[in-house]
């Protein structure tokens, strides 16, 4: 076995047991607090993948900062230390049929796909690319997506000031 | 290389990491800010253990080495114990990318990262993380106030030090902190974008919670914050992560904006370390000068002036990057 191999081994199984406590855990905090290995285990698979930039933005907006904005907005809720969730109701059976169809499928689907390598290497800088690519030929669908955020930053700040007046 | 090879170097890398921080960031860090206190308020300092109380942290940190762990009987004992471990980790991880002087064999750096001054903001944004976790795990009023102040104030003040960020990126022409320092041969970038400089060291305090932006452990207000809770050693490991975070932020500031390792006659390093320590006393003659800020003036001073001021900067030096000079 090689190290990248190992590597991606490790990293997996980090990943997918964090991601199962993410799932499982009755504790709202445990699960969110859970989120970060896992987000940073995906960071490691990019890495191995030499996506550096696509890994650094990981780390910076899902594990620095989507992580925090849920946990800041865990604390702002009601609830203490020693809250219990129930994680299962009585349909547990036919959704755990259901995923482990869904399962099958997928794992059939990505065994059998022939898939296409790519021409030529990796460019060592990929950021330069990138931004090149935002601003050229993908420069509608950036601009949709900024767009949409301001619509919910607009949203938001409405919602927000209309409790102020009552 | 062979991974294996590779894995030792990344085990030795984190221990010179660890232990050079732990000396020269925490323990002088704490030495120096004592000294630079009684000085300030014309006292004398701690002056006992060893010469001049040189040895005082030495023996402060075998005292709290000694000192029991109480864990409180109604904490999150998981995430109480988790949290000591990722304050200091993310305050390590920005040691990677920092160049401290350069040899023979080019410069001295762990890895030289095409993306350097991303990952330094990716890894101290994960310091927050720490914070809210321990300021729940505790249980306590007063650590959790803490957590959530620490949580608004670092995510408000991450946006003016990301603007500088992409400001420097623009004017270097790369992400790495190698090239930036290179393209600083002739002219440092202070000269060329002072506003930048000034907002990175506003920012900066405020982002590692020092005054007078330390609402996160106001001592009046709320006994010491989030780190309430903790005893012994991983109190220490907490200031330790905070030491090693503002030592980290000086070094990053003197690599973007003072020409990095570079200077006359004295070797590489030594320059490095004058700028940084030079970076270190202003940020505790800031501490130890100004009152606390009260947390809505702190917010409105990130989001009102800083990320206007950041903003209008950067559109200015693209203007001159893309427009004038080309």
């Amino acid at each position: 076995m090689t190290g990248e191999a190992i590597a991606f081994y490790v990293l997996a199984a980090i990943t997918l047991s964090a991601g199962t406590v993410v799932a499982t855990s009755p504790n709202l905090m445990h699960s969110a607090v859970a989120l970060i290995p896992a987000l940073l285990g995906i960071t490691g698979l990019y890495v191995l993948l030499n996506a550096e930039f696509v890994a650094g933005i990981q780390v910076l907006i899902y594990a620095g900062g989507i992580t925090v904005l849920i946990l800041f907005v865990i604390m702002l809720t009601e609830g203490g230390t020693g809250l219990h969730i129930r994680q299962r109701n009585e349909q547990a059976a036919v959704a755990a049929a259901v995923a482990a169809a869904t399962a099958a499928v997928l794992v059939a689907v990505a065994s059998r796909t022939p898939w296409a390598h790519g021409a030529g290497t990796l460019p060592s800088y990929t950021p330069g690319a990138i931004g090149q690519s935002f601003l050229g030929p993908n420069l509608p669908l950036f601009e949709g997506t900024s767009v949409v955020l301001l619509v919910a930053l607009v949203g938001a700040l409405l919602i927000a000031r209309k409790e102020i007046r009552e | 290389m062979p991974w294996y090879v590779e894995l030792l170097r990344a085990v030795v890398g984190t221990i010179i990491i660890f232990s050079g921080v732990a000396i020269v960031a925490a323990m002088l860090g704490v030495l120096l800010e004592r000294k630079i206190s009684g000085w300030i308020q014309s006292r004398i300092g701690p002056t006992h253990v060893g010469p001049r109380g040189v040895l005082q942290t030495v023996a402060d940190t075998i005292k709290l080495l000694q000192k029991e762990h109480i864990v409180p009987r109604n904490a999150d004992a998981v995430i109480f114990a988790s949290a000591v471990v990722l304050v200091p980790l993310a305050a390590l991880l920005d040691y990677v990318v920092l160049p401290f002087g350069t040899t023979r064999w080019g410069p001295l750096i762990f890895r030289d990262l095409n993306i350097g001054v991303l990952y330094f903001a990716a890894t101290s944004s994960l310091i927050v993380l720490g914070i809210l976790m321990a300021g729940w795990g505790s249980n306590n009023k007063y650590a959790l106030l803490g957590g959530l102040r620490s949580a608004a104030q670092m995510v408000s003040y991450e946006i003016p030090i990301g603007l500088v960020l992409i400001t420097i990126a623009l004017l270097a022409g790369s992400l790495s902190t190698v090239t930036i320092v290179t393209m600083q041969a002739h002219l440092w970038f202070i000269v060329t974008q002072p506003v930048a400089f000034l907002i990175f060291l506003a920012a900066a305090t405020a982002e590692v919670n020092r005054a007078p932006f330390d609402l996160v452990e106001a001592e009046s207000e709320l006994v010491a914050g989030y780190f309430s809770e903790y005893t012994g050693m991983r109190f220490a490991l907490f200031q330790l992560g905070e030491y090693a975070e503002m030592f980290a932020m000086a070094a990053l500031a003197v690599t973007l904006f003072l020409g990095g390792w570079r200077g006359p006659v004295l070797p590489s390093v030594v320059w490095f370390l004058i700028k940084l320590y030079a970076l270190v006393f202003v940020f505790m003659w800031v501490r130890w000068t100004f009152p606390r800020f009260r947390i809505d003036q702190l917010l409105n001073f990130s989001w009102k002036c800083l990320i206007p001021l950041a903003l209008l900067n950067l559109v200015a030096t693209a203007y001159v990057v893309m427009v004038v000079q080309r």
